[in-house]
Formats: structure tokens, C-alpha cells, sequence
């Protein structure tokens, strides 16, 4: 039986937030993630956006987290080595009526404490972005939404709280539990984990493990599907910022904009579901995207696509985050965690290790912590091809080397599975899908993951 | 793991002691890339076009040229298509693919020219400045006149806006033929084929070698792609595997590897059908990233460079030849003549006349 002091219940961002936040403030944290990596439920598909929280609901713990997160991350970003692209953002009004709920939009920024918004005329937006449709009439621009990578991050901060003596365990779905009048006693195909403290972070299961260790849940997760359109790098030149529609109660709406990467994206969707992890795309919702890509973007019509996606949000019945549990027995659950997730959860993070340490005053925070660096992957930083010694170019067309590929395989969070490889390093993300690569990657990779790229023959 | 050992500088490609097998080699007595600052004719790409190209402006007198090729290996796509027909027009031979490929480069080296591998070059400048990348040594090299013959590669599935999920088991014909010539690995054992292009059959051909039993090959069209001796020799080759024609797929079906695929035929009805993986074939798009991401202008139809008669871009010290320009996709052969003919003129216009 494994004894610790935090039990942290996900891999998504929320839970690498949670598990670095801790294991900085002096805790011992467990990190249980039930698939093979990090990043394999809603925090695999995101926007990528560093949000200011301009749009969020005001004085909510969603807006706190928000600032705090966007505060924090251009805090950590450069010791950790993650990329911030800072693009900026405009909310852009297409017609009369959007153009009407501008103002409401600006105030709700102002009122949220984002005081560097701007409306734009037809003009300078055109002068900002040229390549637009000229049929958009006005934007509120809103300089400090960035652009950072959404798989980098979360693995930095899981990194962090191990190489500061937390631990992660893989395969390790919490399958149930009971509290021993003083512990918590979690139940795991992997082992028992005795912890003082527990923090689901376990997105779109959040309810389920709720269920299953404390009898109830209260809330209900309604995933909610986004499907996204990646555009080849040539499309990249086409717009400087994240150019965002006027939103609307239910969601953000279709947003164009850059990747880390150096690709250029449309979406996302918003449709109910009831599977949690069925994140298949499909062709209607795919060519919607492509001519409301189109329809602001014209020189869109002639770029290649390079792939498509789909990502689950973990919605609730509630717009709002459900922060819940039993707190009297040291249970905390950070419920309905949605697209601002990726920005809020250094701040949930504060916020989570804040309702243990308000609890119990035991935790000396690390003096001087270990940093550690992940590698660069995005587009506008020196990569990896650059530096002499990386042996060979295995995937051409995002120029992955084999010294990334062999990194991402060793060291103390390793690649779990080929999704993972993908995520830390971008092989086979690039236009050709892996034509060129998938051959070498299958062959470095051989006898590494449970679900093999290729196997030695077919049985007659 | 990798068997060669890496090199520590771009070196040229040296035929080893049979004669035949061809590798990155090691040790090199030509000075290394990188020591380079300039010369005459770069060619990007090792592929027909690419040594074609090369071998003309060698016979016509131009001795300064620079083969570059990103891949461990050289010679291009034909190394991993391994079956005939290859070389009946250039080396009046009935080859295979491979074989081909090493006859292509053997030819290349015994006429002195350097060919460097794993050398990728990452950003063409304006008046032949190309910028590249190998192991050791990142670099520039200033050229009179730079030779795009980066070749083709197929529409993977993305692009096409297939349903589904991403279960293991989806690839192009490039990947499945590379993974099992190169590295005796396959995705599959019983995939549906998309499309009925000649690559489809030749798809076909190395399933066949491979121990792999499609289900069906598909084809949205109401008759396959190629003409029917082609289409007879699938059937020989599919053993049983039916050509459905009319046939869309639908939806990709499956969680961590496919299980089936949805289809529909011609008259809207729906079926499923079990198999292990989904084969994407044909639908060539040029391998024209370099191009699109510089100075260059590209034809928006195609995605290919545009070039005048003379196989001329729209920077007169860059040229294009092979399937970087045929778009959709031509045969060996044809990239073969395209590249000897964009070899003569860069040899004209280098020599004044």
C-alpha cells in the first residue's frame, strides 16, 4: 500500500496543476491517472488559448482561477520552458446584431478587470488582420489572449511535482475507496493508496469516481463535443491573432486561430453527447467548419488541411465550475471544468491546495524546488533539428529528430503510449499524417506500448 | 534500434563493398556539406527526377552539384514499391521498384556526383540560398540554380473529412509499404482499400506480399480508376478481395484499433463491414510544403510550384520537376524525362546559352 498525503485523481491539466501545486507547498502527492498517459481525456483536445478571462461569469471562482492561471503561467512559463505566442485576440461582429452585443461584451471585460480592451472599426481590424473578410464590421480587441502549447504545460507540472518527490501512477483507475475514520483508502489495479487528502480531478469521469468512493455525486457530467479543423502551416500567414466570434450563452463559438505549432485551426463545435469518450469527428460538422472558416477567411478555400479532431469538454448541468465532494472528510472535487481549463488550473491549483492547507497547517512549502525543462516544440523557439547531434529527422513534416523521439521515451514521465509520443513530440501530426514516418516510429517504438504501430505479420 | 551508425557530418553516399547495397555511409573524402558555402546546381530530392535531373547536367558538362535528400536512405519513393514495372523507358530493364532505386543511384555515383542523406533542407531564400539541416550541422549554401524535386505523397485521411475515430490501423499505401519493405512491420491483416488508382494496385500487390487479406477495395466512382487489365490483375492479386465501386466509406468504426467500417453504395444503402484497418490510397498531393512556406508562387489548384515551360518557378534560380509539378501524380518514367529535361535547361542557362 502506497501512503501519501495527497491523492490527486486525473492526468488532465487540472490534476498536473493540482499534483505541482502541492508537491511545491511541501505535501506528498500521488497523481492516479487511469489511462497509460497524461493528457487522455478532455485535456487532449483543446483551443490552446491563454485565456484573460475577459468573458467569464465576474466575481466567479472561474474568472479568479482564469487571471490567476494566465497571472502564474507568464510567471513559470520560462524557467519551465514553455512557449507563449502572444497573439491577442478580437471579438469580431460579422453583422448588425453582433455588432450590437459588442458593448456588452467590452463592459463585462471591463467589469472583469481586463482594462486593455479596445473596440476596432472595420479599418483597423483590416489594417490588423488583411487577410479577413471585408464583411466584418467591428471587434473589441483584447490584447493579452496568447497562444501556448496545451500538451507541453500540463507535462511540465507533473514533471515538477515528481522531480520534487511526487509520484504518478498509470493504469490506475480509482475503482472505489472508504475513509477510515482518519485516511482516505483508495482502491486501484495498481495498489491501495492511503492519502489524508483527496482531489478528483478526474474531468469527465469526476462524477463517476464521486460515485464510487463517496455514494453520491453532485453533479452530472453532459460531455459536450468540440470537432476542430488544423490547416497546413502555409495558412499560418493568414491571420496574427485569435479572431473570436461574438459568444453566446451556451458557448465561446467558432474561433480561427494560430497554433504554437505554426498551423492555423477552426473550431470549435458544441454538441451533447452521452459517450465520454467516443471523440469521433464527422464530414457535415468537418466541411461546416471549413466554409464558416472560409466565409472569415477566404484565402482558407485554397489551403490544404492537415488534420482534424474532436475534443470532449467536461460540461455539467451548470455553467459554472462544481467545486464539491466532502470536505468534511478532506474530499475535494473540481467539477465541470471546461475550455477555460487549460488557463485556470495553475489557479485551481491555489485554490485546491488552499481548501487542504485551510484544514491543516502541517505543509512547509520547498525552499528551492527543482525546475525542470520540457523540450520546445513550438514553432517560433529554436527546435530541436537546430541543435547539432539529433541523429536523424524521423517525422520530416513537423521536423521531429530521433534525440526528441528517444527523450520522450525515457526519463521519469515517459511517453505511456503512442498518443503520448505524439503529444511530447508532434511526430506524425504534420501534414503527410505519417506517410514518411510511421515506418521508423514503429520500428523505435517496437515492444514500447500496449497498442503497437505495427506488428511482425499477419497469421495465414 | 538504429543499425547505422549516425553520422557526425552530412556525408556523401559511397557505394560499399558489393556494389549494390547503398547506405548513408560514414566516412566520406568529399569535404563535408557543411564546408560548402556555394555551388552550381542544388537538387533537392534523390528520387528519379532528382537523379535524373543530376545525370543530365553531369552529361552536358555541369560538374558542380549537390543531391540533398532528407531520408536515411536515397532513391525516393520506388525503394519501397516492390514490384515491377520500373525502368523500361530510362534503363530499357523490367525492374522493381528497389531495384530500380539502387540502379538510379549507382548511376548517380558512378558519375562523381555528391548526394548527401539525411540533409533537409528547411527553407529556400530568395536568388538560391537554401537553408538546411543535417545531424551535425545546421547551414546555408548558395546555389546559381536550386532543382525542387521533392516528389508526391498520398492524401492521408484527415483531409478527406472521414468519420470516425482514431483507432490504430489507418494509413496511406507510403506508409504501409515503407513500414513492411523497410521494417517488415504491418499495420493490418484484413483492411478495406480506399480508392482504385494504380497505387491502389499496387497497395494490393504488397498485401498480397505481405500476408494481408483486404476485405474490399472501395471506390466512389462507378468504375475503378485504372483500365480493366489492371483491375483483372487486382482481382488475380486481391484473391476474393470484391471491388465495390459506387461505394463511399462512411464511418470509420473502433476504439483502439478499427473494427469495421460503415460503407455506402451507390444506391444510399448501408452496410457494415468488419476489418482491422482502413488502407487510403491515391489521391497524390504534391510534397510542395518548402515551396508554399517561401517566396516561391504556388498554383492554388494543385499546391504545386508554378512553372513556365521550362520547368522555370517564379524566382528564375529555382526550377521544379517530377511530381512536385504533375500533379495529381505521374509514373517513375514520366518524373524520370521530367527531370532530364529540367537538368538540360539549368545546364543551358548556367552555360549561357
Amino acid at each position: 500500500m502506497r501512503e501519501t498525503d495527497v491523492a490527486i485523481i486525473g492526468g488532465g491539466v487540472v490534476g498536473c496543476a493540482v499534483a505541482r501545486r502541492c508537491a511545491l507547498e511541501g505535501a506528498r502527492v500521488i497523481l492516479l491517472e487511469k489511462a497509460a498517459d497524461i493528457l487522455d481525456g478532455a485535456s487532449k483536445g483543446n483551443s490552446a488559448i491563454l485565456h484573460t478571462g475577459f468573458d467569464a461569469p465576474p466575481d466567479s471562482l472561474e474568472w479568479q482561477c482564469v487571471q490567476q492561471g494566465h497571472q502564474e503561467y507568464q510567471e513559470i512559463h520560462k524557467e519551465l520552458g514553455l512557449p507563449l505566442l502572444k497573439t491577442g485576440a478580437m471579438v469580431v461582429a460579422w453583422n448588425e446584431e453582433e455588432e450590437a452585443r459588442l458593448e456588452e461584451v467590452f463592459n463585462k471585460g471591463i467589469k472583469n478587470q481586463v482594462d486593455d480592451l479596445r473596440m476596432l472599426n472595420r479599418q483597423e481590424i483590416l489594417a490588423m488582420e488583411p487577410h479577413l473578410s471585408g464583411s466584418v464590421r467591428a471587434a473589441i480587441h483584447i490584447p493579452r489572449e496568447y497562444v501556448i502549447d496545451p500538451w507541453s504545460a500540463p507535462l511540465a507540472y507533473l514533471l515538477q511535482a515528481v522531480e520534487n518527490g511526487g509520484q504518478a501512477l498509470f493504469n490506475a483507475p480509482v475503482t472505489g475507496g472508504r475513509h477510515d475514520g482518519a485516511s482516505w483508502l483508495l482502491e486501484t489495479p495498481r495498489g491501495q493508496v492511503k492519502a489524508s487528502y483527496v482531489i478528483n480531478c478526474a474531468g469527465l469521469y469526476g462524477d463517476l469516481v464521486d460515485q464510487a468512493v463517496l455514494g453520491r455525486a453532485e453533479f452530472t457530467i453532459k460531455p459536450r463535443k468540440g470537432q476542430f479543423v488544423v490547416y497546413d502551416k502555409a495558412a499560418r500567414t493568414l491571420i496574427n491573432s485569435i479572431i473570436l466570434p461574438v459568444p453566446s450563452k451556451r458557448t465561446k463559438g467558432i474561433v480561427l486561430f494560430p497554433t504554437i505549432f505554426g498551423n492555423m485551426m477552426v473550431g470549435p463545435t458544441a454538441e451533447e453527447q452521452d459517450s465520454r469518450d467516443d471523440a469521433s469527428v464527422d464530414e457535415k460538422t468537418l466541411r461546416m467548419l471549413a466554409q464558416k472558416g472560409e466565409a472569415m477567411l477566404p484565402a482558407l478555400k485554397d489551403m490544404p488541411v492537415t488534420t482534424t479532431y474532436a475534443g470532449i469538454r467536461p460540461a455539467t448541468e451548470q455553467p459554472e465550475y462544481r467545486i464539491c465532494g466532502d470536505p468534511e472528510r478532506n474530499w475535494f472535487t473540481l467539477g465541470g471544468i471546461r475550455s477555460t481549463g487549460l488557463t485556470a488550473a495553475l489557479g485551481l491549483a491555489r485554490y485546491a491546495f488552499g481548501l487542504i492547507s485551510k484544514k491543516c497547517q502541517n505543509f512547509t512549502p520547498l525552499q528551492s524546488p527543482v525546475i525542470p525543462r520540457v523540450p520546445n516544440l513550438a514553432e517560433h523557439l529554436p527546435r530541436d533539428y537546430t541543435r547539432p547531434g539529433y541523429g536523424e529527422i524521423v517525422c520530416h513534416c513537423e521536423m521531429v529528430t530521433r534525440r526528441e523521439i528517444m527523450a520522450a521515451l525515457e526519463g521519469k514521465l515517459p511517453a505511456g503510449s503512442l498518443a503520448g509520443l505524439k503529444r511530447r513530440t508532434r511526430s506524425t501530426m504534420g501534414r503527410c499524417q505519417g506517410f514518411y514516418c510511421s515506418a521508423r516510429l514503429a520500428e523505435l517504438t517496437k515492444d514500447r506500448f500496449d497498442q503497437p504501430l505495427g506488428r511482425e505479420g499477419c497469421d495465414e | 534500434m538504429n543499425k547505422q551508425t549516425v553520422a557526425s557530418t552530412p556525408h556523401p553516399v559511397r557505394r560499399d563493398n558489393t556494389g549494390d547495397e547503398i547506405r548513408g555511409s560514414q566516412a566520406g573524402t568529399a569535404p563535408g556539406l557543411h564546408k560548402k558555402k556555394n555551388c552550381q546546381v542544388v537538387i533537392i530530392g534523390s528520387g528519379p527526377s532528382g537523379i535524373a535531373a543530376a545525370l543530365a547536367l553531369k552529361q552536358a558538362g555541369i560538374t558542380d552539384i549537390v543531391v540533398l535528400e532528407r531520408e536515411t536512405e536515397p532513391g525516393g519513393v520506388p525503394r519501397h514499391c516492390g514490384h515491377p514495372p520500373f525502368g523500361l523507358r530510362e534503363h530499357h530493364r523490367l525492374l522493381t521498384g528497389p531495384q530500380y532505386a539502387r540502379l538510379n543511384i549507382k548511376k548517380l555515383l558512378e558519375s562523381n556526383i555528391e548526394l548527401y542523406t539525411r540533409t533537409t533542407v528547411t527553407r529556400l531564400e530568395s536568388g538560391g540560398l537554401i537553408r538546411f539541416t543535417a545531424p551535425d550541422k545546421c547551414g546555408t549554401i548558395q546555389a546559381d540554380k536550386v532543382l525542387l524535386a521533392t516528389g508526391t505523397r498520398e492524401t492521408p485521411r484527415a483531409p478527406r473529412f472521414v468519420s470516425g475515430g482514431r483507432p490504430l490501423g489507418i494509413c496511406t499505401t507510403g506508409t504501409l509499404q515503407s513500414m513492411f519493405y523497410l521494417k517488415k512491420l504491418v499495420p493490418f491483416c484484413n483492411p478495406v482499400i480506399v480508392g482504385s488508382e494504380i497505387v491502389s494496385f499496387s497497395a494490393l500487390w504488397t498485401c498480397a506480399k505481405a500476408g494481408i487479406r483486404p476485405v474490399a477495395m472501395l471506390e466512389e466512382n462507378n468504375r475503378p480508376q485504372v483500365a480493366w487489365p489492371v483491375a483483372l490483375g487486382g482481382k488475380l492479386l486481391g484473391r476474393g478481395c470484391p471491388l465495390l465501386t459506387g461505394t463511399r466509406i462512411i464511418t470509420i468504426l473502433g476504439r483502439e484499433q478499427v473494427s469495421g467500417v460503415l460503407i455506402r453504395d451507390r444506391h444510399g444503402r448501408e452496410k457494415e463491414l468488419a476489418c482491422d484497418g482502413v488502407l487510403f490510397t491515391g489521391r497524390f498531393t504534391p510534397e510542395s510544403s518548402l515551396a508554399q512556406l517561401s517566396h516561391l508562387d504556388i498554383d492554388p489548384a494543385s499546391g504545386c510550384p508554378m512553372v513556365d515551360r521550362q520547368g522555370r518557378c517564379s524566382d528564375p534560380a529555382y526550377f521544379a520537376a517530377g511530381n512536385v509539378v504533375h500533379a495529381p501524380v505521374t509514373v517513375a518514367g514520366t518524373c524520370w524525362i521530367s527531370g532530364q529535361r529540367a537538368g538540360r535547361q539549368i545546364a543551358r542557362e548556367l552555360s549561357g546559352r
